[in-house]
């Protein structure tokens, strides 16, 4: 079972003084997938998303990555087993270069980089790796740009781009459309889709379309419990699914 | 699509080391010619050691973000340790220096275990309340003679044989500690740890999810710049032969905030300019009596309302430089 899954919830609350943002939600991403989590706003998405990579303490439940209880580890220990998130607010360092943002990534190959007394030149070692992920992510062009003054889809690749440089095990995506034009949607969504050929990627989004081509699985969360699940299909002619989203869009 | 990646250096901010380094130079010659211009060499070895001193603040608030408001802390006990060292163990002014810089490493160590988790105002609080804890326990403890400070400290022979009871001497070793501080600051900066202490500064959230466990750099930059700022504390002991309670007090705290924000936070050069003429207005007023704080206090106001980045750092970006 646990080799099947990757990432497990069960049971997973959440509650912010008396308000329950997310109730007893058991969601499994089975490994090599695209497993979208979608829902209105105020579903309890992104709660739920910064639940599972321990952003947030959850109230009640467990989390099982890869076989093993991640339920009291920090953040920055889940990241280092191989589960990297983004965020909904593009993620970057913005006055470091695209370069060296993927690079503080790939430098956590080095270890803890605690080493003050030694030059940065060190890390120019990491530099070509570093082009490689920005080329193929197609912001080559960026490397020596401030990450605050590319444009916002750019932002995005970069984002992206950077999470890889961890070889992640699985990636968590935060709205990673969010915000950005239609042509862009195209070539990230494109991005992804060649980007779970080698890993599995949980993405939250707010809009049932933009999953439709690329998710292998879709959650669909409203008021903070798993409303329903399946593949698009099925999960798109879901009348309960209709009705939240209705209720929403056309508010 | 792999247009880049043939230049292993593309895309690293290099313009900006080119700069930096000719500064350098340029402060490293006025530095040694001083005693020439007829400066008094006394006024410039104690802006020295304030100018390490808000170096090393520096290093923690403008490159992690928070802001300690009892540094004093640490230039305070490193002079008061090196001046007992020197006067009453006997040690050697290197040895004074070493032991009170090492106290003040210790110190930042404890302080920083204590405060590093917290945030914001609750970080300047800690900090600051364990400053005061500093300044009663000198203010009462035998070795620091209370009010009356640690006078007549003996200056000795560095490495047996610099005699720095000669000004001219004491001079050198004092530019030559503060070029190589200076140095080692410009390191630090420049280091992969550096570089994981600036992608902390920009976007701790993200960098926590990238793996980084923030508190340690942070702590670690902490015990950094304690440690600096206690080899300033203990050079400034060796220059002034005493020892007093001024140096822990928290308002010396609140001084090197004022000469950091000055000059410019988080620039490489501003805290020097900075603390050059914090130093200069308290000399050179000094017959303004208690109008010199009064002075500060404008200055400080005009400074945040006028020029924010300070006054490097209007400079650089006007320039569109990083000094």
């Amino acid at each position: 079972m646990s080799d099947e899954f990757i990432l497990e919830c069960s049971g997973l609350t959440k509650e912010f003084a008396g308000f329950v943002a997310v109730q007893d939600v058991d969601l499994q991403v089975r490994r090599g997938t695209i497993h979208a989590l979608i829902g209105p706003n105020g579903a309890g998405k992104t709660t739920c998303f910064n639940l599972l990579t321990k952003f947030l303490i959850p109230t009640r439940g467990q989390i099982r990555y890869d076989g093993n209880d991640i339920t009291a580890l920090n953040p920055a220990d889940v990241a280092r087993l191989g589960l990297v998130r983004s965020f909904q607010i593009s993620a970057v360092f913005p006055h470091l270069t695209a370069l060296e943002n993927v690079r503080i990534a790939l430098q956590r190959q080095r270890g803890e980089s605690m080493d003050f007394w030694r030059s940065k030149s060190v890390l120019n070692s990491l530099n070509h790796r570093a082009h490689e992920l920005l080329d193929d992510v197609g912001v080559g062009a960026f490397a020596g740009t401030v990450a605050v003054e590319m444009p916002y889809g750019r932002k995005r690749a970069l984002e992206i781009a950077t999470t890889l440089a961890l070889d992640p095990q699985i990636m968590l995506l935060d709205e990673p459309m969010a915000g950005i034009g239609h042509e862009e949607i195209d070539k990230i969504a494109a991005l992804i889709k060649r980007i779970s050929a080698k890993h599995t990627v949980l993405m939250v989004e707010h809009n049932l379309n933009v999953v439709a081509d690329l998710s292998d699985t879709i959650t669909v969360l409203t008021r903070g419990r798993v409303l329903t699940e399946g593949n698009y299909a099925t999960v798109s002619q879901d009348a309960r699914v209709k009705e939240a989203y209705l209720g929403s869009a056309h508010a | 699509m792999t247009s880049t990646a043939g230049h292993p250096d593309a895309g690293l901010q290099r313009r900006t080391i080119s700069d930096e380094i000719a500064v350098f130079i340029v402060m490293a010659i006025a530095l040694v010619i001083v005693p020439l211009t007829g400066l008094y060499p006394y006024f410039v070895m104690q802006a020295l050691c304030f100018a390490l001193f808000a170096c090393a603040f520096n290093l923690f608030l403008g490159y992690s973000g928070l802001l300690s408001f009892g540094h004093a802390m640490f230039l305070g006990t490193a002079g008061y340790i090196c001046a007992h060292a020197a006067k009453v163990w006997g040690f050697p002014p290197e040895l004074a220096i070493l032991t009170g810089t090492a106290a003040s490493a210790v110190l930042g160590l404890l302080a920083g275990l204590v405060a590093i988790r917290r945030q914001g105002i609750y970080f300047a609080m800690i900090t600051l309340g364990l400053a005061q804890l500093m300044y009663f326990f000198y203010l009462q403890a035998k070795f620091t003679h209370g009010e009356d400070g640690i006078q007549g400290i003996p200056q000795g022979f560095l490495f047996g044989f610099l005699d720095l009871s000669k000004s001219t001497t004491l001079y050198y070793v004092v530019v030559a500690v503060f070029l190589l501080a200076f140095l080692l600051i410009w390191r630090i900066i420049n280091s992969p740890f550096g570089e994981v202490l600036k992608s902390i500064r920009e976007n701790e959230q993200r960098a926590i999810s990238l793996g980084y466990k923030v508190d340690r750099y942070k702590l670690m930059a902490f015990v950094l710049s304690a440690t600096l700022a206690g080899l300033a504390g203990a050079l400034k002991v060796i220059v002034a032969q005493n020892a007093s309670l001024t140096d822990v007090h928290w308002s010396m705290s609140g001084e090197v905030v004022l000469m950091v924000l000055l000059g410019g936070l988080g620039t490489v050069y501003g805290p020097v300019v900075g603390a050059f003429l914090v130093i200069a207005m308290q000399q050179y007023l000094a017959g303004a009596g208690q109008w010199v704080v009064v002075i500060q206090g404008v200055i400080f106001v005009v400074c945040v309302l006028t020029f924010r980045r300070g006054i490097v750092g209007e400079i650089a970006h006007l320039f569109k430089r990083s000094l």
